[in-house]
């Protein structure tokens, strides 16, 4: 492997990404899969970081559930994505970003759609205001919550507290990363390092002292899709992804996965339990899985944050052993003890509707 | 094991290197025109059985080169070895001698070493 | 007084117009930008199709090049370019003026840049080369991968920056078929328990003695082709490469570990060849190869009264031809200065 060669593609998918002033939008599911993990983003981004990352509470989801689900047209979709942006507009900002990968792949695909149909985005603006009255502008930058992340990797690195470095033998962690695939496969040019050599969580995870895998079925979906996972007898085909992903990896023994989408690490992190009932093969060192964090979750880890707070209890594969590893203090006890966060448990934008 | 209400899909890739030779190796050996090949398929188009069954001789080849053997087979018996193939095939490959000699080596017992 | 004309680029077309143009009494200034001439047969061993050494036919060009008033100016490009009412204009980067009485472009061609189809890895993997690169290991002797071990299983893709959208070369190259199965020949002579794979989308044998080739690779050799272009290839552990191509003909996607990777690369434009058209006004097309005014019975001459092209700046074509092409912009020539000057 020539690490030269990735670097000469890195250099060439470089993207704008802003610097503050952040409309955030949350994910459908996320917050069920991984409850932790959009609100570390909002801690980093608003307390280490001290950015503005405004919330609206009136913003819905995107619909792109039901847009790859078959159930929304994509005009709909337009509509729906229309109102995000007028919120957005309505609140005073322009920079857009996505806490869904399904999210920012459906927005790219819209404004893409916008730029070469004009004559579409005319009509969106007339359905959204027959259905609410409301006036959008289009966001002057898109960028997904792990592109900011990545953005700000190196201030994050520089105020923390631990690195995926394994704290008995000093070597960095085996890192593999996963990408969700709407962030780049269909739009090169919109992602971090292109769709071949993605770089948004690579960056992320050599500025924190740890170590990518490159494994043949980097590239390979993880099987969720929508369309077919919603029906309970198709989702032998999504796990068939899973799996072809984990056979591939498990001869590099990695310490972890990192993802930046809300749907790849919870098929990752519960397929493996799935894989486990059906076949007994467990693809991690010692008998164990292979743990599968996002990367709001390993930003929060080297920074110093409680897994707990993280909601690292509620993953599937336990991730004990790579906070041993990394040396993270956490108390056995605490782990299914909830606590309220007060200054989190009040929305600091509400607005009269 | 618990039932989850579905069962882990089978992967339907050619996996090259696990694949068995031994079908394709014999039939190399034994007519060296086999290697003239090139899966244009005028065998398969003239092809009695063709018409009425799924038997294709050009189909057949690629499996037999890529080790498909359980796939071969049943087909096998389709063939009426009229030759109709051999008289239109632009390479000159002895059509029906593969077929004989596939059924021959299917009935090797066991791993057919060059 | 004799006729002076000026040839840019000293490669097969530039050496053969060269000799030909000396050898009916007029002058010749042949201007390259390497230090030696020869262009891209230096690169190569053996020729398709009768694999006989490239240097045979390097011996024959500079032999038309020896006895005659031919002036080479090598490590010299061409910075200024333009016609005047009788004649043209060049000035050199070493800042020599010359004019010419008529102008020959012979800037020949240059290979695609593979490491711009990033999903096969060129640049990155440590064991994906190119067909030029092959080139180079026979001429050393020596087929090793980067470990020093020999392949065992080698993979050629057809087709890498030709034929192909994503990176705006639409063309066929029209060589790398042959030089393909050229290759496999070789390797399976070199490498006797070796197995070769050729992944094509199509066999394109359009030559004398091609399609006798491509039998010969299959009969002979046991060449194995397998009709599918390969999508992506990934490193193993093994630090060989997995490929994922569809076996169309069977109708599956095949997925096979290869310790070696061979990617024939295209023909483009040559960058030289690119900058004398800025400089010259010379219409391209969009293939960005030089156009000739007409596909059958003109394909020397240019949109420019007095400027004629030889060779590959043209389209991609073989040496024979390369030579032939050469040999009729020498007729074209010789027709247009006696025609505007009498």
């Amino acid at each position: 492997m020539n690490p030269e060669g990735k670097k000469a593609i890195w250099s060439e998918y470089q993207k704008e990404i802003a610097d503050d002033k952040f409309f955030y939008v949350r994910s459908c599911i996320r917050q069920n899969f991984f409850p932790g993990s959009e609100v570390a983003f909002l801690r980093i981004m608003r307390d280490v970081l001290k950015k503005d990352v405004f919330e609206h509470p009136c913003h819905t989801t995107c619909s792109g559930i039901g847009y790859h689900g078959d159930v929304v047209p994509v005009e709909t979709a337009m509509t729906v994505v229309a109102r995000q942006f007028a919120l957005m507009t309505e609140a005073g900002y322009s920079n857009y970003v996505p806490s869904c990968i399904t999210s920012f792949g459906l927005y790219t695909e819209i404004l893409d759609t916008w730029h070469h149909f004009p004559q579409v985005e005319e009509k969106v603006r007339k359905q959204l205001r027959k259905a609410t009255g409301r006036e959008f502008e289009k966001p002057k930058n898109l960028a997904h919550a792990s592109d900011v992340i990545y953005k700000f990797r190196k201030e994050i690195a520089a105020k923390a507290k631990y690195k995926l470095v394994n704290k008995e033998t000093g070597e960095p962690l085996k890192v593999v990363d996963h990408i969700g695939c709407h962030y780049a496969k269909m739009f090169p040019s919109k992602g971090v390092g292109g769709a071949e050599y993605p770089y948004v969580l690579t960056g992320m995870v050599e500025e924190w002292g740890g170590q990518i895998i490159d494994y043949p079925e980097r590239r390979h979906c993880c099987g969720f899709g929508f369309r077919q996972y919603l029906v309970q007898a198709n989702r032998g085909f999504s796990i068939a992804c899973s799996k072809e992903k984990f056979e591939s990896m498990e001869p590099y023994k990695p310490d972890m996965i990192i993802t930046n989408c809300p749907g790849c690490p919870m098929f990752l992190d519960r397929w493996q339990y799935v894989i486990n009932e059906m076949e007994g093969k467990k693809y991690g060192q010692n008998g164990e899985g292979i743990p599968v964090f996002t990367y709001e979750e390993v930003a929060g880890l080297v920074l110093g944050f409680d897994p707990w707070d993280l909601g690292l209890q509620m993953h599937q594969i336990d991730c004990e052993p790579v906070l041993n590893k990394i040396g993270i203090e956490y108390s056995k006890e605490d782990k299914y003890n909830l606590k309220v966060i007060p200054s989190y448990s009040r929305s600091r934008n509400l607005v009269n509707v | 094991m618990n039932k989850f209400g579905f069962t882990i899909s089978q992967g339907r890739q050619i996996d090259y290197e696990s694949n068995s030779r031994r079908i394709a190796d014999y039939i190399y050996d034994n007519e060296p025109s086999f290697r003239l090949c090139i899966e244009c398929g005028a065998c398969s188009a003239t092809c009695t059985a063709g018409n009425f069954t799924s038997f294709s001789l050009r189909e057949l080849n690629i499996l037999i080169k890529r080790g498909e053997n359980d796939q071969v087979y049943q087909s096998l018996k389709k063939c009426m070895l009229c030759g109709k193939c051999s008289l239109v095939c632009p390479r000159g490959v002895n059509t029906r001698n593969i077929i004989i000699l596939a059924k021959k080596a299917f009935q090797l017992s066991d791993e057919y070493t060059v | 007084m004799k006729k002076h004309v000026v040839v840019i680029g000293g490669g097969v077309a530039g050496l053969e117009v060269a000799g030909q143009l000396s050898r009916v009494g007029i002058d010749v200034s042949l201007i390259e930008k390497e230090s030696a001439t020869g262009g891209n047969i230096n690169n190569w061993f053996r020729l398709f199709p009768d694999r006989r050494r490239s240097s045979e036919v390097k011996e024959y060009l500079d032999g038309m090049n020896m006895n005659h008033d031919i002036r080479l100016h090598t490590n010299t490009t061409i910075e200024k370019f333009f016609r005047n009412r009788n004649n043209f204009s060049i000035t050199t980067n070493a800042g020599k003026e010359m004019t010419a009485d008529a102008v020959i472009i012979a800037t020949g061609f240059d290979l695609f840049k593979s490491a711009r189809k990033e999903e096969y890895g060129y640049g990155i993997y440590d064991n994906v080369i190119t067909s030029a690169d092959l080139e180079k290991m026979f001429t050393e002797g020596k087929i090793a991968l980067t470990d020093g071990t020999a392949p065992d299983t080698i993979g050629i893709i057809h087709c890498v920056g030709s034929r192909d959208e994503k990176v705006g070369n639409f063309y066929c190259s029209k060589l790398c078929c042959v030089t393909a199965v050229k290759q496999a020949i070789e390797i399976r002579e070199f490498l006797p328990d070796s197995k070769v794979f050729c992944f094509y989308m199509d066999m394109r044998m359009g030559g004398a003695l091609y399609e006798e080739l491509y039998r010969e690779a299959q009969e002979k050799w046991g060449v194995n082709f397998i009709r599918g272009k390969v999508s992506e290839a990934s490193e193993t552990i093994e630090n060989g490469l997995l490929i994922k191509v569809e076996d169309t003909l069977a109708g599956r996607p095949l997925k096979m570990k290869l310790d070696l990777l061979v990617l024939m690369a295209g023909m483009e434009m040559s960058e030289g060849g690119k900058k004398i058209a800025r400089l010259g006004g010379l219409n391209t097309g969009e293939n960005k190869f030089f156009v000739a005014t007409d596909s059958h019975y003109g394909s020397n001459r240019s949109n420019i009264e007095g400027v004629f092209y030889a060779g590959t700046c043209t389209a991609p074509m073989n040496i024979t031809e390369t030579i032939s092409h050469a040999r009729s912009a020498v007729v074209e020539v010789v027709d247009y200065l006696k025609i505007a000057k009498s």
